[in-house]
């Protein structure tokens, strides 16, 4: 079977997966499945094979496994925005069809040669940074759990930082590609670009609180700095430099050192000072409930979890008990429902979608190509890592999206996009030359 | 740069797999102490669709506990009633989506949402669920007998204190009420209005359960496990006699009895338990030293937690305490044994652990674990668990055992706890007034068992106590134990 059959196949899985799921929501919410639920799981099948399609003309060669992957996640994530919300699950179902759009244009657009990117490196190196700090300027961002993620164009709210990303690994494949000689030399003057990037990096968090963004950001960079010189000591250099930059953060910035406080102990045994509420109270009832009940949710899922439905995220009056739950911790909802089963599926899939990934990284012919395809894919990683470690406290929790599965446009969006990068890189490395 | 790309790949795939081995901690490893948190919101709100199981008195039968079914969001939610309102809250608590649970409802959660039992009540509850049924807990029948529980409740009155009664010969609870009580219903809604719950104490914290969670200074009760110690030391008997000059020296200093102005002179033991006098009690102490007495005290179940369904937190072991902890002194110079042998010093406890000295006395020594639940009945009426008599330890031999409640016998019949007699019944009983530093604010106290002769074994143990109280023990809480007693004993009289 060729390639693209392999791919046509695993989008029929998909389909059946996203099918059954969200015919499950339908009958928890409505003790019955109305032919409604058919139509679901033909629309995605629908949406999918069109992708397929545009994908065996222009990039016929690409790996066969990436859209099957990302379909199986974006079926996870339409399954519980619907669940959770079902005007949000239509609106999200909205957003990853214009995700495949976005996925299809950019396709056709740069099926001749994607690496005319290149030449363009700077203009998006200037981008984004510029993306990263567009939501502090004044009037223009918008505050959400205090980190100014937002950009508010009326009707329709953007997060630039998720697109700052896409911009940041184009810009780093292109100067290291350039640069990597040199820099493996390790002469000082060839660092001032890359010190400037810590430096922006260090900017994003004073200016918008988003220790996310910076966290992914720098990971990215580091990663890249490594793939394109080898030396280790660069990544432990640019590793410590974090570190000691937010730790002169974390004593300056008050909304640091409290998320750092409540990844270290968020049950207390003795009420502390809640400045929410201005008393003493437990932590737990206070500045880290909304991550303990995450852990709650996770914990309250078990092995096999509750099902699907029969999960427990409002009161009984139905106020939300886990606030941000389908966008920041969306993963505590399907850890609940679906069991340790259900998300070590989830983390599986990631994985899976690193190593073909990486592959194409290993297999493509250009320096270029190879930085972008391993930019891209770790940054995926990275940011599974970031939000997911930050709801099992692994790491501080920071707002981030999940890839393909947290509710928000922007989000689905940009990894359309991304996903789109990986496989023009994947078709001209696999292309018989 | 293949090599630094397949060490990166190892390094993304390493961070996913740690999301992989902490996801199974949480949901493996932590999720059962997560579950048995009280914090816990997601598993509190999580069980109000199961059927939770119901709570009942033993006699009359009545529910405690009960259920109503509301439909929200398409789902069965089941929310808990107290049809009993005030009268058993201390011990079956509350269950509630705002605050976190107490009483039986918290300790027995596993039970009353079907959470624990054997196979074939997990197969059960595993069929419900794939059938979309709710699943049904089980429900608990307590001891609690609710006429006598009504009894103590109304003749404490809007005073603060406790009554806990309980049968010495299996440990079965009868009564364990405190005042002032609360209406559980109010909990969810209208917490407000507890907070407002006035009573003749300071702080009337009608949540507290006094019964088992009060601390009090045991005054002239404790003088029993004094002259247990002595007694059960060898080195004196009954009829040893003492000079009474009204007072004791205690480190050159004199310490008085309650009524100086009438020295009792030369008077044996026996007739010193029966007027409760210092003086004798407070040289015995400083004869047998501190540490003797604590070890006989131990032996009557100091210093353990009172034994009991409800939560730990709910009960409070009774001892020495030091700043707000138990305290064990090192050495005997480390406590005022004289004091501490008639109840004063830093001596604190509850009125289950006098109970608990009183019911051991009365059945010749051997001290039973008290327990108020009597059965829980699984869906169908099946039963799930039996509570048998439990012995913890002999607290004394039979000869002092025998000793001691004839000279309680005695108190009752002619010395300071005549106002408990019942016709019919041989009642021994000890009064206590245990002064906290502030004039006509006593806590005064009443412990007593009751037996059909003097030769039978006691059938039930009593405890009270009362705060801020101007009277003695003998005018202010015995008349409530005989209350007590007379509803339990004779059940069809006080209906």
């Amino acid at each position: 079977m060729s390639a693209r059959g392999r791919e046509l196949v695993g989008i029929l899985v998909a389909s059946v997966i996203a099918g059954v799921a969200l015919a499950s929501v339908a009958i928890a919410r409505d003790a019955e499945a109305s032919p409604a639920v058919v139509r679901y799981g033909l629309l995605f099948a629908a949406l999918y094979v069109v992708a397929h399609v545009v994908l065996r003309r222009t990039v016929p060669a690409a790996d066969s496994a990436l859209l099957p992957l990302a379909a199986v996640l974006t079926a996870f994530g339409l399954t519980f925005n619907y669940r959770l919300d079902a005007d949000d699950g239509a609106r999200q179902a909205l957003w990853v069809a214009i995700g495949v759009v976005v996925l299809c244009a950019t396709l056709v657009l740069l099926r001749r040669d994607y690496r005319v990117l290149e030449s363009y490196r700077y203009l998006f190196g200037v981008a984004a940074v510029a993306l990263l700090l567009l939501p502090s300027v004044p009037g223009l961002g918008t505050s959400v759990n205090d980190a100014r993620l937002w950009v508010d164009l009326g009707a329709f709210q953007f997060q630039p930082g998720e697109l700052a990303k896409i911009c940041l690994v184009v810009f780093l494949a292109g100067y290291l590609r350039e640069k990597r000689e040199a820099l493996a030399q390790g002469r000082l003057k060839d660092f001032g670009p890359l010190l400037a990037i810590w430096g922006a990096a260090m900017l994003v968090i004073v200016q918008t609180n988003d220790l996310g963004s910076a966290l992914l950001t720098f990971g990215i960079f580091l990663a890249m700095l490594y793939v394109a010189t080898g030396r280790a000591l660069f990544v432990a250099a640019g590793l410590g430099l974090f570190v000691a930059g937010a730790a002169v953060l974390y004593n300056a910035l008050q909304h640091v050192q409290d998320r750092i406080t409540i990844w270290l102990q968020p049950w207390t045994d003795e009420r502390v000072f809640c400045a929410v509420s201005g008393t003493m109270e437990f932590r737990q009832d206070c500045a880290s409930y909304q991550l303990v009940r995450s852990l709650y949710s996770i914990a309250n899922g078990g092995f096999g979890g509750t099902g699907i439905g029969g999960g427990t995220f409002t009161s009984t009056d139905g106020t939300e008990l886990i606030p941000y739950l389908r966008t920041d911790f969306i993963y505590s909802a399907i850890a609940q429902e679906l069991g340790l089963v259900g998300a070590a599926a989830l983390l599986l899939c990631t994985m899976l979608f690193v190593v073909r990934g990486m592959r194409i990284a290993l297999r493509a012919q250009d320096g270029f190509s190879k930085l972008l395809a391993a930019g891209l894919t770790f940054g995926f990683a990275l940011q599974v890592f970031i939000i997911v470690g930050g709801v099992l406290r692994v790491v501080p929790l920071t707002g981030i999206t999940l890839p393909f599965v947290s509710y928000g446009g922007t989000s689905v969006v940009v990894n359309f996009l991304a996903l789109a990068g990986l496989l023009l890189v994947s078709d001209r490395a696999n292309r018989p030359r | 740069m293949n090599h630094q790309i397949v060490r990166l790949m190892y390094v993304a795939l390493g961070l996913v797999a740690v999301l992989v081995v902490m996801t199974s901690y949480w949901q493996a490893w932590a999720a059962p102490s997560l579950a048995a948190r009280q914090d816990n919101a997601i598993k509190r709100v999580a069980e109000f669709s199961i059927d939770r199981g119901l709570v009942f008195s033993f006699g009359p039968r009545k529910r405690l506990a009960r259920n109503v079914e509301r439909d929200v969001d398409g789902e069965a939610l089941f929310f808990r009633r107290y049809p009993q309102g005030p009268l058993a809250a201390h011990v079956v608590g509350y269950s509630t989506v705002g605050r976190s649970r107490t009483g039986l409802e918290r300790s027995l959660n596993d039970y009353l949402t079907g959470a624990t039992g054997n196979l074939a009540s997990v197969v059960d509850k595993a069929l419900d669920e794939l059938r979309g049924k709710p699943v049904q807990g089980n429900d608990v029948v307590t001891t609690l007998d609710l006429d006598a529980q009504q009894v103590a409740l109304d003749e404490l009155g809007t005073r603060c204190g406790a009554v806990f009664a309980f049968d010495p010969r299996n440990g079965r609870v009868k009564v364990m009420a405190s005042a002032p009580s609360f209406d559980p219903n109010l909990v969810e809604n209208r917490f407000g209005e507890i907070d407002e719950i006035a009573a003749d104490c300071r702080a009337p914290a009608p949540l507290l359960n006094r019964a088992s969670a009060g601390l009090y200074v045991p005054g002239s009760t404790f003088k029993v496990v004094t002259a247990a110690a002595a007694l059960e030391s060898e080195e004196y008997t009954p009829e040893s006699s003492f000079f009474d000059p009204g007072y004791c020296t205690v480190y050159g200093r004199r310490v008085n009895n309650f009524d100086t102005s009438r020295p009792f002179g030369t008077i044996s033991l026996e007739t010193a338990l029966v007027y409760s006098v210092n003086s004798v009690f407070c040289n015995i102490g400083l004869e047998l030293g501190a540490k003797a007495i604590l070890q006989q005290a131990r032996r009557f179940g100091f210093y353990d937690r009172p034994p009991l369904e409800t939560p730990a937190e709910e009960r409070l072991a009774s001892g020495l305490y030091q700043q707000g902890r138990l305290y064990v002194p090192r050495v005997d110079a480390d406590v005022d044994a004289g004091r501490m042998a008639f109840g004063q010093e830093r001596m604190l406890v509850t009125a289950e652990q006098m109970a608990m000295v009183a019911g051991s006395i009365g059945v010749r020594g051997r001290l039973m674990e008290p327990h108020v639940v009597d059965r829980i009945v699984g869906p169908g009426g099946r039963l799930i668990l039996r509570e048998r008599p439990r012995l913890i330890r002999r607290a004394v031999s039979e000869e002092t055992a025998d000793a001691v409640a004839r000279m309680m016998r005695l108190a009752v019949e002619r010395g300071t706890g005549t106002a408990a007699r019942i016709s019919g019944w041989s009642v021994g009983g000890k009064t206590g007034t245990g002064e906290t530093g502030v004039p006509g604010a006593n806590t005064t106290w009443f412990i007593a068992f009751a037996s059909r002769d003097e030769e039978s074994p006691a059938e039930l143990a009593v405890a009270v106590v009362l705060e801020n109280q101007s009277g003695t023990g003998g005018e202010t809480a015995a008349p409530i134990a005989r209350a007590v007693m007379e509803a339990i004993l004779r059940p069809t009289e006080n209906p």
